[in-house]
């Protein structure tokens, strides 16, 4: 399965056309203990680049931006109980939303493990 | 424990004496009596007294001790404001007293009002607003009724910049309004290109803060102006950090269209972290028929309300708004004068110069240039070396007997710490200050464990913010 980053600090996970998103734990780690995720409704059509969904963390509320463009498949459901899995496990157990892409094709755009490194270092 | 859990059924502060007037029942429908006494709590009056005595001993202040917490502008509230505010004559009267009778009341709101648009360069105000977001929400509330006024309805985006108070973005959706975020440079200031990508015959508005929320002045300023006016949109400023630049530039001549104040930072008023603050906001004359009703004008000698204004956005307020707060602040302008304002803002930049200098020997600082009234310490760099979060520094501070600068915040920095001296703190403070700060960053580097469990002196220790957040208890529940 091919992993990718976005550097507005979102990761992807693809099977297929269903890409799975989540915030990377470089992200995480630089939000604080997370106390709510805004998750979007089943069925949103989102572009690249646009706002997805937001974040509240004990220091500020944060935009998730789609790292690709389709519809919203499926939400984490489990982040309304247990926001705290964004914290805990950014990259696995604490995704946020599975999106069916249109555009498999902008995936080429994004960061592999190994940029994406890089591109947080040069933030720091 | 909260007074309800100290109360003693049947103890009382006060018994009334007995009386020769006939006991008589009042004609209430029965549905509308209470079957049950209310729980009040029921204590003697030392009790009463000792338990808020306890509380305010617990309580920090600027009273206390220095409170460096930036954006806020914590300046002392001189105590003659509590003597003028307490004075009967503004205190034992009611709003709904006939105007005629509360004339001297309504010659402070006018004249306020005159002052702060001299001091502003604005052609009219209302002093209706609550707070700071409150004046935001009214004047976002303004810029819509302008614009639906002239029959444009196609401008539905505010523009506010990255690193804009939170409440900005906030006021201006709770307006209707679609916030389009403006990237900012690197230090903080307005991105001419950026702006100029964004302006289009959409935009209502453009919201800014200058200084801006690294204390540095928007140089810019008169050519944003011209720009957001030559798409057809206004241009709104904050007046958080007016404290910076009072007496020496008007946000009025720089070109913008509508100003908020925060009485309870730059006009001395104390903060009430909830409680009655003020935030008047001020107008150029073409929006002057958009201000809430009743303005207060003076005609033949006389102040009084006028509500013929038919395109006001209505009123935002009851009242007249928190009208003791404008007695403080008009009292502080007058003692202070033309000359004393001015001398209090130069007084804010040379002490938050003096300390950023001082602070820059230990700490990086977000950007070199000479700042205004506040700073920004960026910490990335003393986080990564020593493990220690800019929290755990901020919690330190509280054992040193000060109050921690505000963290996190502006967000374009990480690990922000922001300090905003003011200008009623002496050398001796701003060195002490300094002092405390670079012994924690010092504790941080050898004794890392110390900072991260502070705070060791306070009341309480580590809140469970987390918890708080995700289960806030809005109100006390007697158990049982």
């Amino acid at each position: 399965m091919m992993k990718k980053y976005a550097k507005t600090h979102e990761w992807v996970q693809v099977e297929g056309k269903v890409a799975t998103v989540g915030i990377s734990n470089f992200a995480q780690d630089k939000l604080g203990d997370v106390v709510y995720v805004d998750l979007p409704q089943v069925g949103k059509v989102v572009k690249k680049g646009e706002t997805l969904m937001s974040i509240e963390s004990v220091k500020a509320a944060s935009d998730v931006y789609a790292p690709v463009s389709g519809k919203v498949l499926q939400v984490n459901e489990k982040l309304n109980d247990q926001p705290e899995l964004v914290n805990k496990d950014p990259e696995g157990e604490g995704w946020l939303v599975k999106i069916e892409m249109t555009n498999p094709n902008e995936l080429n755009e994004l960061l592999d493990e190994g940029a994406y490194k890089k591109h947080c270092e040069e933030e720091e | 424990m909260t007074i309800f859990e100290k109360s003693v059924t049947g103890r009382k502060a006060f018994r009334f004496p007995d009386t020769a007037i006939e006991k008589r029942e009042f004609d209430i429908p029965n549905h509308l009596l209470r079957k049950k006494a209310p729980q009040l709590p029921e204590l003697s009056e030392p009790d009463v007294v000792r338990h808020y005595t306890d509380l305010a001993s617990k309580n920090y202040s600027v009273d206390k001790g220095f409170y460096p917490l930036g954006s806020c502008t914590m300046k002392y509230n001189p105590k003659i404001n509590e003597y003028t505010a307490a004075l009967r004559g503004f205190s034992q009267i009611h709003p709904y007293q006939p105007w005629e009778f509360t004339q001297g009341a309504l010659q402070i709101i006018f004249e306020l009002k005159e002052f702060l648009c001299e001091i502003t360069g604005m052609d009219d105000m209302t002093l209706q607003p609550a707070a700071g977001a409150h004046g935001e929400l009214t004047g976002m509330l303004i810029a819509r009724a302008y614009h639906l006024s002239k029959g444009d309805f196609k401008r539905h985006i505010a523009l506010v910049p990255d690193s804009a108070h939170g409440t900005n973005p906030a006021s201006a959706a709770m307006a209707g309004f679609d916030v389009v975020e403006l990237k900012s440079t690197e230090d903080g200031l307005i991105d001419l290109a950026e702006l100029k990508k964004n302006l289009s015959d959409e935009v209502a508005v453009l919201m800014l803060t200058n200084p801006n929320t690294l204390g540095l002045f928007e140089k810019d300023i008169t050519e944003i102006a011209k720009m957001v006016h030559d798409a057809g949109a206004l241009l709104y400023y904050d007046g958080a950090n007016l404290n910076a630049i009072m007496g020496r530039v008007r946000p009025g001549d720089m070109g913008f269209d509508i100003v908020h104040l925060n009485l309870h930072k730059t006009f001395s008023a104390p903060h009430g972290m909830g409680g009655p603050g003020s935030g008047p906001v001020g107008v150029k004359s073409f929006l002057a028929e958009f201000l809430p009703i009743p303005v207060i004008r003076k005609a033949d000698d006389k102040y009084y309300p006028d509500f013929n204004l038919p395109k006001s956005i209505g009123r935002v307020r009851s009242f007249y708004g928190n009208f003791l707060v404008m007695v403080k602040a008009y009292t502080y302008i007058l003692t202070m004068g033309r000359d004393g304002l001015t001398h209090a803002s130069r007084m804010a930049v040379l002490n938050a110069n003096y300390l950023r200098t001082l602070i820059s020997r230990f700490l990086n600082i977000a950007s070199p240039r000479t700042c205004m009234h506040e700073f920004v310490v960026d910490g990335s760099e003393f986080v990564r070396q020593t493990g220690v979060k800019v929290l755990d520094v901020a919690k330190r501070l509280l054992d040193y007997g000060v109050h921690a600068p505000t963290v996190y915040f502006p967000l374009i920095v990480h690990e922000a710490m922001m300090i905003e001296p003011t200008e009623t703190e002496s050398k001796d403070t701003l060195d002490m200050f300094s002092k405390i700060l670079k012994q924690i960053v010092e504790e941080a580097r050898t004794k890392p464990d110390i900072v991260k469990n502070a705070p060791y002196k306070t009341p309480v220790r580590r809140l469970d913010d987390v918890t708080a957040t995700k289960k806030p208890v809005y109100r006390f529940k007697r158990q049982g």
